[in-house]
């Protein structure tokens, strides 16, 4: 769901539908009852590729020791100006 | 709208007093973004666990951090919890009846299209708790079995009968209420779907509980013979408003795990005390008064003393013996069988149009 313009579209929640059609007719009646959203993706479950939480350490492990790649990991010195 | 008063739940045990304390002073509704805030602020948090499962389980807990549907967990946690999502949800559906049995009869437009949007929100609710319920590995079409063959149960409040339209204000101020001093410290139960599902929930549940409040105001507010009639549905309502609170904690047994588990965060009876104290000055400002002789301040316990409800009624209507229960289950099953062409006539249109297309949409 996109709840206005200019916002990404997140997870709202799941639903029981026969086809893609009524699935989003139902996402709106379940989902949009107060206005929440002006945009609506609808998947199957069965479509969405996850990745595991067993493998959560090995998997994203590659980005764990590789501090320099946020801005803080630097040491400005002192009056360097628009840095 | 739900109550958590099932025979088999008997969930109770220790205050939880430290976010007795945090809480206390904060509306509902704040308590409910309290509990929002929370939900994303543990999610910053970083668990220090073994990474042997009963272990990062119990780190997660303890850091008061969410399980999530692909975690692992222990078995009675996941039974529990599909267990209490369930009944939770099949409240919500079997709520739809005595409140939908107003619809038509409501006294104006106004009332009639605000009374169709609760009615409708309450469908809506047991859907969302459906879905959060199968996000443990259980379908949707099971539970609904298992609630059309009595295997399951539903909150015994709506067993009673809605008499008058007083009744529908009375059930938004006492039975809404209620369920919303029961459901917002589920906001911030351990296992995530539920979590989330629950602040949704109360949200809009807080609607329900104002709409009752101010139907109310008006009766109460207007004829003799009005005031009366709102009265009357009061003095029927409270007691078995009380009793959704489920057993006393002395009779309760189950509920030592839940809480250890974060999935229950009050007992019973501290929740229902809530309840008494909140509703003690609504009702003065209503005009209206609670049928309890007993009911005073006590000022070293610092809340109202009250009568406890008939705790051998509830157990009689939860086994199924309410003024309702036949009923109720009838309506349903029928709904359920009504519905089913519609059903079938999707599903056969879906594959008629797959069949053409078979690129998809």
């Amino acid at each position: 769901m996109r709840p206005r313009r200019g916002l990404a579209h997140t997870h709202v929640g799941s639903l029981h539908a026969p086809d893609a059609e009524l699935a989003l007719r139902n996402a709106r009646d379940l989902y949009t009852r107060r206005q929440e959203g002006v945009s609506i993706w609808v998947v199957p479950a069965a479509s969405i590729v996850a990745s595991s939480p067993d493998e959560k350490d090995a998997f994203f492990d590659p980005a764990a020791d590789k501090v320099y790649r946020h801005p803080t990991f630097y040491e400005v010195p002192e009056g360097a100006g628009h840095i | 709208m739900y109550g958590n008063d099932f025979a088999a739940t008997g969930d109770a045990g220790v205050p939880a007093s430290d976010v007795a304390a945090t809480s206390a002073g904060r509306t509902l509704l704040e308590q409910v973004e309290d509990a929002e805030r929370e939900l994303r602020s543990a999610s910053e948090r970083s668990v220090v666990g073994d990474d042997r499962l009963q272990d990062y389980f119990d780190a997660v807990i303890n850091a008061d951090q969410k399980i999530e549907p692909r975690d692992w967990m222990p078995d009675p946690y996941r039974l529990g919890l599909i267990r209490q999502i369930a009944q939770h949800a099949h409240s919500e559906i079997i709520g739809m009846q005595p409140e939908g049995n107003w619809i038509s009869r409501a006294p104006s437009l106004k009332r009639k299209a605000i009374l169709l949007a609760k009615v409708q929100d309450e469908a809506g609710h047991g859907l969302y708790l459906y879905a959060a319920a199968e996000t443990l590995g259980v379908s949707r079409s099971d539970l609904v079995d298992q609630l059309l063959t009595g295997r399951q149960k539903y909150s015994s409040i709506f067993n009673y009968p809605t008499l008058t339209w007083a009744d529908v204000g009375t059930i938004g101020w006492l039975v809404d209420g209620a369920a919303i001093v029961n459901q917002v410290p589920l906001c911030r139960c351990s296992y995530g779907p539920y979590a989330r599902a629950m602040i949704r929930i109360c949200k809009e549940e807080s609607f329900h509980q104002r709409q009752g409040f101010e139907i109310l105001h008006t009766l109460a507010h207007g004829t003799p013979a009005q005031r009366a009639m709102a009265q009357d549905a009061v003095n029927r309502w409270w007691y078995p408003s009380l009793a959704m609170f489920g057993p006393p904690d002395t009779a309760s047994t189950h509920s030592e795990q839940s809480m250890t588990w974060k999935i229950k965060r009050f007992s019973n009876d501290e929740l229902r005390q809530r309840f008494v104290d909140m509703c003690v000055q609504q009702a003065t400002v209503l005009g209206l008064s609670l049928p309890d002789p007993d009911l005073r301040w006590n000022a070293e316990r610092d809340h109202y003393d009250f009568t406890q409800p008939d705790f051998h009624e509830l157990m009689r209507v939860i086994s199924g013996d309410g003024p309702c229960n036949r009923q109720r289950l009838e309506h349903r099953r029928r709904a359920h069988e009504e519905g089913a062409w519609v059903r079938e006539a999707a599903a056969a249109y879906a594959a008629k149009r797959a069949a053409r297309e078979p690129a998809g949409v």
